[in-house]
């Protein structure tokens, strides 16, 4: 069974109105369970848009999104994903322990079960003694790790995230992405990964789906040939280079077309 | 915790002595039958009938009600304090009800927030004071089940009047405050919309709600003085204020005592409404000065 299935998805906001935008444009995309995929472009590429599809957050204007074998709606019902922001959001009069519980309660586990898989989940981000500290006492690394502790502790195949590590300075960044590979491959969690960074693309991902903006659309998918056991000699490694080439030029494609285009209209 | 609530009561009763001594300054300084500005009699008399001694205004406190003795006063003045004391805390609990379930209701619903706000807004244009002898003509013609009316209850209503409305608009700002990402994740978790209320857009309201429960506690406070003066009702330290009032021309500093009670009970509820806040916020980032 696939992880997530988009057939020829569409977005419109504001659809019959002056201001309308085509968010997304004639997506097509499968993605295999235990897979890291990662959706970079610029902004307004409507990447963001595209996880929010998957997560059911809002409905596509054409087009069907399969989730787990199911249509969207559904997953979202059965939580069969966990998400992830940029900005922890983690709920301040709640401690730590307590924020990665809140899906399990919504979900009604009694609170033994509770407790012992928010001290799994804590374990597994290794933030194990900070259980009973708010949140507010955590640097902002530590928060993102509860964040993924919180997105996870359902244990869900599926985990959506956008730009986790956006807001986290450079060092903390490529430690988290370095641990988030190794939870992964000890969970076999499938990633929708949105970023920026061209990067965290290469290092992070199986397959970069990349976009371009106005209509968003899928301009190329470049598989990342790395293997999996990546650590921190893989940034220094050809391959990991040549990815982030590979990238750079697929997201400079975009930028020369968008030039064109600017200078067609005049 | 305790250091900083034993300077606070330290400074609490610094600023009364500077109070009183101000008050003795002018007494001092001011003429003795007050004074006019432009025409108008603006300089408040200075003499013993108009603005008592401090001392005498506390050695009453310790003498009789009534010339034919008894209890000294400051007991009278405790009972009446207590009894406007419950009218306020049913008011201000009336109030919070009132205000929360209309907060709730305008978050739920966008056009019960424009239906409604404009009404609530102009509801504190109207005077308690018009408004008073309507409500207490309640008493007598509503009868619920056989419980008849009592005119406690229409004070009770009128400080509500007044407390519903921080409340209302405290808390509908601070279940609005609930960030977008976080009502997302609640989405995610298909959480429903009472349960996204309670879990996150109550909690995250609290900062909000807080300040507006100390305005509502002073406010239901002062709704009940005036509508026990407005309405004449009995037992409260209104009627103490209006009948001690008039007792002023042989006995000045009788209407001092029922003052006093007055801003002592406006007191005990605010610090009730300060012992809710530190347990509410004892766990939130921010300091949140009382």
């Amino acid at each position: 069974m696939t992880a997530v299935v988009i057939k020829d998805v569409s977005k419109v906001f504001n659809v019959g109105k002056p201001n309308y935008v085509d968010a997304l444009v004639d997506i097509d995309l499968t993605i295999e369970p235990g897979e890291f995929v990662s959706l970079i472009g610029p902004s307004g590429c409507g990447k963001s848009t595209l996880l929010r599809l998957i997560a059911n957050l809002i409905e596509p204007t054409v087009g069907s999104v399969l989730v787990n074998g199911k249509p969207a709606a559904q997953a979202r019902l059965d939580q069969d994903y966990g998400m992830a922001f940029q900005h922890a959001g983690l709920f301040d009069w709640r401690s730590v322990e307590k924020n990665v519980e809140l899906p399990l309660e919504l979900k009604g586990w009694d609170k033994a079960r509770r407790r012992a898989r928010a001290q799994e989940m804590l374990e597994l981000v290794k933030l194990p003694e900070f259980a009973r500290h708010m949140p507010w006492q955590l640097s902002g690394g530590m928060q993102q790790r509860v964040a993924i502790a919180r997105a996870l502790a359902s244990h869900p195949p599926l985990l959506l995230m956008d730009e986790p590590f956006g807001a986290l300075d450079e060092m903390t960044r490529e430690h988290m992405q370095s641990e988030l590979l190794q939870i992964c491959a000890s969970t076999e969690t499938t990633v929708v990964f949105v970023t920026h960074s061209i990067p965290e693309a290469a290092y992070l991902s199986d397959r970069v789906v990349v976009m371009s903006p106005r209509p968003g659309q899928i301009t190329e998918i470049i598989d990342v040939d790395l293997g999996s056991g990546r650590n921190e000699d893989t940034r220094e490694a050809d391959a990991f280079y040549d990815s982030i080439t590979a990238i750079r030029e697929a997201l400079r494609g975009i930028g020369h077309a968008e030039i064109r285009g600017g200078m067609d209209d005049r | 915790m305790i250091r900083r609530a034993a300077r606070r009561t330290g400074l609490f009763c610094l600023a009364l002595f500077l109070v009183a001594c101000a008050w003795e300054f002018y007494k001092v300084i001011g003429p003795e039958d007050g004074g006019s500005v432009f025409g108008i009699r603006m300089i408040p008399k200075a003499s013993n009938r108009a603005m008592p001694h401090t001392w005498d205004i506390l050695q009453r406190l310790g003498e009789p009600e009534n010339r034919a003795g008894g209890d000294p006063i400051w007991v009278a003045v405790a009972g009446y304090a207590w009894y406007t004391f419950r009218l306020s805390l049913v008011g201000l609990v009336l109030g919070i009800g009132v205000g929360t379930g209309l907060a709730v209701l305008m978050t739920r619903f966008r056009f019960a927030e424009r239906g409604l706000l404009p009404w609530i807004i102009m509801s504190q244009t109207v005077p308690l004071i018009a408004l008073a002898p309507q409500v207490v003509s309640w008493s007598g013609r509503i009868d619920i089940f056989g419980w008849e009316w009592p005119r406690w209850a229409s004070v009770c209503v009128l400080a509500a009047f007044l407390a519903f409305f921080p409340v209302a608009v405290g808390t509908l700002r601070g279940l609005k405050s609930a960030p977008a990402a976080s009502l997302e994740l609640m989405d995610s978790y298909a959480a429903s919309w009472t349960r996204t209320l309670f879990k996150l857009r109550f909690p995250a309201a609290v900062p909000h709600i807080v300040p507006s429960l100390k305005l509502a506690a002073t406010l239901s406070v002062v709704g009940v003085i005036v509508a026990e003066i407005s309405t004449g009702i009995r037992g409260g330290i209104g009627r103490a204020v209006l009948s001690y009032q008039q007792a002023s021309t042989g006995d000045p500093t009788k209407v001092y005592a029922a003052v006093l009670g007055a801003a002592a009970l406006g007191l005990l509820l605010f610090g009730l409404v300060v012992l809710i806040d530190v347990l509410l916020m004892r766990n939130r980032p921010q300091e949140n000065p009382a």
